[in-house]
């Protein structure tokens, strides 16, 4: 705990050195003061391990924020800090404007929903709903309204009288959703909230989610490894890496125009191109790097940096026959052979490998051109799908 | 809603009751009466030293005792006559059970921070904290209650110190409160190991949901900790006064022959007095109040604290 993490933020002057190399200007203090959350330069440390690492995040009010990240990324540390589970080594953490590093959960008026629902066995779904608004000592009969009306915003109306064991998994973590919404706390927590249930139930409980975000408009914190679920759920999605945000953005932004290649690679499927960046050459504003004999252009350029990778969708690919040409400069063309094809429905999927072992994921339409294993064909895309990024030699451990 | 309502609804309350109370743990009859016959016998023979045990050891000498009672010396309900218009055996019935339940209060205060304690420490800790409250159970009851009359005694090491600080001698050996001391010595591991083991298996993620639902430490204990614990309190609890009803050394050696308990009323009539049926009759009371204490209680314990779902699935 420092003393800065107290601190209100009003009294700060601008410019104050306040820890480290967190300093805070105008500008800062009026983004803290009007942020729904704010986390600057957030630390916490198990001994000499930092498990998050100086991380700023700005959570608009009324936002839908996700953590995203593989476990062991720091984002369920990041969000028990922001509960008051977890103290703040170091930084800044303001709710609305209000410093809370220093208060404790009870008193920061958050709702929070667990990952195993943690509702309470021994009370009814109604007195689990009430519990929040007897601890603010709420009239009996506004209890009873209130109660009455969250359970129907989850629509649990019917299930008021029973026991969190008679319910099943979906109902229960309704349940915990009512209980954590029913004092209509500015911020909602919620840890991994799916991640016991089945992919049926998870896909209905996120359009609920997401109805119930939109009915409240409170400022939702959604904490999951679940790249789909994050896309589908959030305004913005901040991708934690090793105790770091890595990026902070729209699930557009992050599939599209990841910063670096644990994004791009996190988020949905992708192809990576490996080169160093001694075989680059800038022209046009477009970089073309060498692999092997071929060439491959991609939008924009990199300095400073010694290993280069090009990001492509497998939506973005297509599979042409041996000896396809490219129809003009803004097409790269690599040959590969297939190793697999899967009918998917909406279309193929193809994974194929260069020349050089790098594997690859296409994805074609119905009516495109069909091969098998062991085929060869050209993979081809239009240049300016290609996302240039920098290689920081990361395995290929990363999800799909 | 279609598809999700449904789950919950297929287990009925009574099939809840039963998946939670192990004595009602039986199938239904009709069921019962299905699977009956194909019922293997072969493992049931591995509970014939058990019944042969139970039998030999158990069952024949109460039998005989309640025999002895109404026929001893000669057959009629004399010896139960006699219980009832002795107002020195009602007296001491009735001090059996406050001594007991005096154990179980003075136990069940010192046994509850210390059950909560061995949860929150680390495997090391815990296993030290176990063997501590064990150790009174591996020691001989006789060296240990000898200790105590040392300890007690009015010339003993306390009665030294209680002087020594100004507050003077106090009776501490042969009063009720020597009795109760020794006793819940013994008694404790009775106590911390139900509860422990109650406490142990609260989900402490629910007490971060109860601080998040605005709920201070305090608060948290009385409404969510304290209420899933009740199962332990009540298994220690009623473990360790009915085995406080039946103390014989300690109160004999601990205790005043004037306030005596009715092991040691037993005792003198079986062995001083020879009167077999009015021993006997004790016994039968005794063993009778108990029952009742624990129907009542089980009752009790049943409607308050065993409500659904407090034991995991």
């Amino acid at each position: 705990m420092t003393e800065t993490g107290a601190q209100s933020v009003g009294a700060a002057e601008p410019g104050d050195r306040v820890s480290g190399d967190v300093s805070l200007d105008t500008r800062t203090i009026q983004q803290i003061n009007e942020a729904g959350i704010s986390l600057k330069g957030v630390t916490k440390r198990y001994g000499d391990k930092a498990v998050v690492d100086d991380i700023d995040l700005v959570i608009e009010p009324g936002e839908f924020m996700t953590l995203l990240g593989p476990s062991g990324s720091g984002k369920t540390t990041t969000l028990n800090m922001i509960a008051g589970f977890a103290d703040v080594t170091e930084g800044l953490l303001h709710i609305h404007g209000k410093p809370v590093a220093k208060l404790p959960a009870h008193k920061r008026d958050i709702g929070m929903v667990f990952q195993n629902y943690a509702l309470f066995p021994h009370m009814t779904v109604e007195e689990n709903v009430a519990y929040p608004l007897q601890r603010r000592k709420m009239p009996k009969a506004e209890q009873r309204k209130r109660i009455a009306e969250s359970l129907q915003m989850v629509r649990l109306a019917e299930y008021g009288g029973r026991y969190p064991a008679e319910l099943s998994g979906g109902q229960q973590q309704r349940a915990a959703l009512a209980r954590a919404l029913v004092y209509n706390p500015r911020v909602l927590l919620m840890d991994e909230p799916l991640g016991a249930l089945d992919k049926k139930l998870r896909e209905w409980l996120q359009m609920e989610i997401k109805r119930i975000h939109q009915e409240v408009g409170s400022t939702f914190v959604y904490v999951t490894h679940d790249q789909e679920e994050a896309l589908s759920l959030s305004d913005r999605i901040a991708v934690f890496n090793n105790g770091k945000i890595e990026q902070v953005g729209t699930g557009v932004e992050l599939y599209e125009h990841p910063d670096t290649l644990f994004v791009g690679r996190f988020l949905g499927e992708s192809s990576v191109l490996r080169a160093p960046s001694s075989t680059a050459t800038v022209r046009d504003g477009n970089t073309t790097l060498a692999v092997g004999d071929h060439h491959v252009t991609v939008p924009g350029e990199r300095r400073g940096v010694e290993s280069l990778a090009v990001l492509v969708r497998p939506e973005n690919l297509s599979l042409e026959l041996p000896g396809y040409v490219p129809a003009s400069s803004t097409e790269n063309a690599l040959p590969v052979t297939v190793k697999t094809a899967t009918y998917l429905g909406v279309g193929w999927r193809y994974d194929v490998v260069l020349f050089d072992g790098t594997s690859g994921i296409v994805r074609t339409p119905n009516d495109a051109t069909r091969f098998g294993p062991g085929d060869q064909a050209i993979v081809t895309w239009d240049v300016r799908h290609g996302v240039l990024l920098e290689d920081l030699g990361e395995g290929d451990e990363s999800t799909t | 809603m279609v598809g999700l309502g449904d789950r919950g609804l297929t287990m009925s309350s009574a099939t809840r009751a039963i998946a939670t109370d192990p004595a009602l743990a039986t199938p239904p009859a009709s069921a019962g009466r299905a699977r009956r016959s194909r019922v293997k016998w072969g493992p049931l023979l591995l509970l014939l030293p058990a019944i042969a045990v139970v039998t030999m050891f158990f069952l024949v000498p109460l039998v005989d005792v309640f025999i002895r009672s109404v026929t001893d010396p000669e057959p009629g309900l004399q010896n139960y006559e006699w219980l009832l218009t002795n107002p020195v055996n009602l007296e001491v019935l009735a001090r059996t059970f406050l001594t007991s339940l005096i154990v179980t209060v003075v136990c069940l205060l010192v046994a509850y921070p210390y059950a909560y304690l061995m949860t929150i420490v680390g495997e090391r800790a815990r296993g030290w904290l176990t063997l501590f409250v064990m150790l009174p159970l591996w020691t001989s009851i006789l060296v240990r209650t000898l200790a105590w009359m040392v300890l007690l005694a009015d010339t003993g090491p306390i009665n030294d110190f209680l002087e020594a600080i100004g507050v003077g001698r106090q009776p501490l050996i042969r009063t009720t409160f020597g009795v109760a001391l020794g006793m819940a010595q013994v008694l404790l591991p009775f106590m911390v190991l139900p509860i422990y083991s109650a406490l142990a298996k609260i989900d402490r993620r629910l007490l971060a949901a109860s601080s998040s639902l605005g709920a201070n430490g305090l608060t948290s204990f009385f409404k969510v900790y304290l209420p899933l614990s009740r199962p332990g309190i009540f298994a220690g609890s009623i473990t360790v006064f009915i085995l406080g009803l039946g103390f014989y050394i300690i109160p004999s050696l601990l205790g005043s022959p004037k306030e005596a308990m009715v092991s040691s009323l037993i005792y003198q009539q079986v062995s001083v007095f020879l009167l077999w049926g009015q021993g006997a009759a004790l016994g039968i009371a005794l063993l009778v109040v108990t029952i009742i204490i624990l129907v009542v209680f089980n009752r009790f314990v049943r409607g308050a604290s065993l409500a659904p779902g407090v034991e995991p699935e």
